[in-house]
């Protein structure tokens, strides 16, 4: 954390954050919080989107530095819309991670960017990807990061079971964010979700004042 | 840009990716060529006359003269065929042993180019074997872009742009190799593409390349390759080789049978000894019956 502050003189604007991804039943939710700070003392924007759509069906959340990360998502983007109109038909999940990883790893000295990378394709579903800062790749079934994911490791190691309904994740998600807002101080605002299935793609906001509340509030 | 093409003609030339200067020699080796060539020419047949001389001119009649000589030079080289039934590709090529003294499976020419993607060729041997490498980089750069195998379509299109911008400057000559290319996967099924050395990649049930490509072809309509699986197209492309093999113009041949599909898993291989045997087996027998039918008749 600490080359996280020390940093932020250099990058300046910098995202203290919580951001989720996590697979249910037929499809995936993706979700972080909207908070840009500098230095961890003043909050720069309260109302950031840290979701970012780089296809139809595939979302990307941002980690670490904010002007790093929305370089590297702008490359990817333009990348990937390429590689699909080349292969005629819509990108795989993993194909669009693997465009993210490739530019953190061959850049790693350089760059402070991690994200995750959500979404639905026709070949394997439901998928999520977790590109870390140095260009390490890996899927799983549900991934949080950002400052404030340390304070919910533990709800989330409990609360998540596989194959739950649409709901139940969308619910799941909401707590979480919520949990790592109220104790993280750079991350707070209002929580982004976005829901991907086959059908479609739906947004969903929460304002900070219809977060759910928990016994210590 | 991308790192395949850059490796094509302009590297040759020692010049960077400038068309002007390219041009500018492309121009003066055809002067040259043609000064030569006008004394020479009296003597040289119908077609060609000087619009022949390299792959930067075209003939009144439109076409490239270059680029069809090169698949005359394809048409010289022995039987190459690919069918694609309901659950994969075999490839059988037609070896031609020219000499007692080669061991054994020398000069291979099916070639692997990923896991799940098998090349056979005829044409000009060396020129295919580059053309190999040149597909294996394509596959393994996908797949390391983008996470996944590379999709036989697109390895396709990407190894034809190359083989095309070799039929553009007068420089370089056109590659004198046709190739199939055949895959398998479990959610796209069997695959099968075709590649001239004029560029143009087309995707087949069943096609044939060399020089009995005609009676290949005839032979290869007869068949009801939706239907069948690959043990059974096995047998049938070993026939189909022996059939069109002609003996007495190429003596001794060496069959290379190589198969990809669900009975392999997805990878490609040669086929088995011991079904490759059987499979000979059958295409010796049914050329006998045929014989023996034909003896009937007359």
């Amino acid at each position: 954390m600490e080359k996280h502050y020390t940093d932020s003189k250099v990058k300046g604007v910098s995202t203290g954050t919580t951001i989720l991804a996590a697979i249910f039943d037929g499809g995936v939710v993706i979700g972080s919080d909207s908070r840009a700070s500098i230095g961890g003392e003043y909050v720069s924007s309260k109302t950031i989107n840290k979701v970012i759509q780089v296809h139809d069906r595939i979302f990307c959340c941002m980690a670490g530095s904010l002007a790093d990360a929305q370089a590297v998502i702008k490359s990817a983007k333009s990348h990937l819309s390429f590689h699909s109109v080349q292969m005629e038909s819509p990108p795989l999940v993993i194909a669009a991670a693997s465009i993210l990883k490739e530019l953190c790893y061959k850049n790693k000295d350089e760059l402070q960017a991690g994200f995750l990378t959500a979404g639905w394709d026709g070949k394997k579903g439901p998928q999520v990807y977790v590109v870390s800062l140095g260009g390490m790749l890996i899927s799983q079934q549900v991934t949080i990061g950002g400052s404030g994911s340390t304070y919910i490791y533990g709800y989330v190691d409990a609360k998540y079971k596989p194959n739950m309904t649409r709901e139940e994740c969308l619910q799941f998600a909401t707590n979480a964010l919520a949990l790592a807002m109220g104790r993280d101080n750079v991350s707070g605002g209002v929580a982004h979700l976005v829901v991907i299935t086959e059908k479609g793609v739906e947004h969903v906001v929460v304002p900070g004042d219809k977060l759910p509340r928990f016994n210590d509030e | 840009m991308d790192k395949t093409l850059r490796r094509g003609p302009e590297r040759q030339l020692g010049v960077k990716n400038d068309t002007k200067s390219v041009f500018f020699i492309n121009i003066n080796v055809n002067s040259l060529c043609v000064c030569v060539c006008v004394c020479v020419c009296v003597c040289v047949c119908v077609c060609g006359l000087q619009y022949d001389l390299s792959a930067s001119t075209f003939s009144p009649d439109g076409r490239v003269f270059q680029v069809e000589y090169a698949m005359k030079a394809v048409e010289n080289s022995s039987t190459a065929i690919g069918i694609r039934c309901k659950d994969g590709i075999v490839f059988g090529v037609e070896k031609l042993v020219l000499s007692k003294l080669y061991e054994e499976g020398s000069n291979k020419r099916i070639f692997n180019i990923d896991r799940h993607v098998g090349m056979a060729v005829a044409g000009l041997l060396a020129d295919a074997r580059s053309l190999a490498e040149v597909a294996r980089e394509e596959a393994s750069n996908f797949r390391s872009n983008y996470g996944h195998d590379i999709p036989l379509k697109h390895l396709s299109d990407r190894v034809a742009m190359y083989v095309h911008a070799y039929t553009l400057y007068s420089a370089v000559r056109p590659f004198g190799c046709s190739f199939i290319l055949g895959s398998y996967n479990k959610d796209d099924g069997a695959q099968l593409y075709m590649v001239d050395p004029s560029g143009i990649s087309y995707g087949y049930w069943g096609c044939a390349i060399g020089k009995a490509k005609q009676a290949a072809k005839t032979e290869i309509e007869k068949l009801q390759m939706r239907e069948m699986t690959c043990r059974e197209l096995v047998k049938e492309v070993a026939k189909i080789i022996y059939i069109v093999h002609d003996e007495v113009k190429d003596k001794a041949f060496e069959l290379e049978l190589s198969w990809v599909g669900e009975v392999t898993n997805g990878r490609h291989e040669l086929v088995p000894k011991d079904i490759k045997e059987e499979a000979e087996k059958y295409a010796k027998d049914s050329l006998e019956e045929e014989d023996d039918s034909d003896e009937d008749n007359m």
